[in-house]
């Protein structure tokens, strides 16, 4: 799993069904200083996670499934978890110590 | 999943088994800037309305074929969704 950290969300009408009322997501991935480290994803949202808010991702199709409660669907990042706090060597990165 | 913009068309008559009705285009991965990132990559069309131009979404690896009807196709990049509009939140 990854960290990341919602900084927008993805509008689409015309989208495979598995996306049809769900929300997705646009997430920055953070290093372990909690600090953007230039990757992103666009995740499919389970938790009801919003703007601002350090997110636990998983970018693993079998895995996203299973969270979905799906056989097949091309999904492959899913938002699983809402961080509350996230302690690296121990520092204090989430929230900002 | 990540953002691409479409950028041409791939016409293939001879295809792998399973890929008959395929429509393949030629898409620029982006950045969530949605500047281009990385090199062009061919992906399948799975909701048959992309264009090129287009901002879309693709999903990689295995479950690309997942996004077609036959599920068990080598393809490894599929366009899910064509994009509205990416909203920054603040």
């Amino acid at each position: 799993m990854k960290v990341g950290r919602v900084v927008g969300t993805v509008v689409s009408t015309i989208s495979a069904p598995v996306f049809e009322g769900r929300r997705l997501l646009l997430c920055d991935g953070l290093d372990a200083a909690g600090e953007p480290d230039g990757s992103y994803l666009i995740c499919v949202d389970t938790v009801g996670s919003g703007a601002g808010e350090t997110v636990l991702i998983l970018d693993e199709g079998n895995s996203a499934r299973q969270v979905l409660e799906l056989e097949t669907a091309p999904v492959r990042a899913v938002i699983v978890g809402i961080i509350d706090q996230l302690t690296v060597d121990g520092e204090l990165v989430v929230p900002d110590g | 999943m990540q953002l691409a913009r479409v950028t041409g068309t791939v016409v293939a008559s001879v295809k792998a088994e399973g890929l008959e009705g395929v429509k393949f285009l030629v898409v620029q991965p982006l950045d969530r800037r949605q500047q281009p990132q990385g090199d062009p990559v061919v992906a399948a069309d799975a909701v048959h309305m992309a264009g090129p131009g287009e901002l879309v979404y693709v999903v990689s690896a295995r479950e690309a074929s997942q996004a077609l009807p036959n599920t068990f196709v080598p393809v490894d990049h599929a366009i899910v969704g064509i994009v509205d509009a990416v909203e920054e939140l603040s």
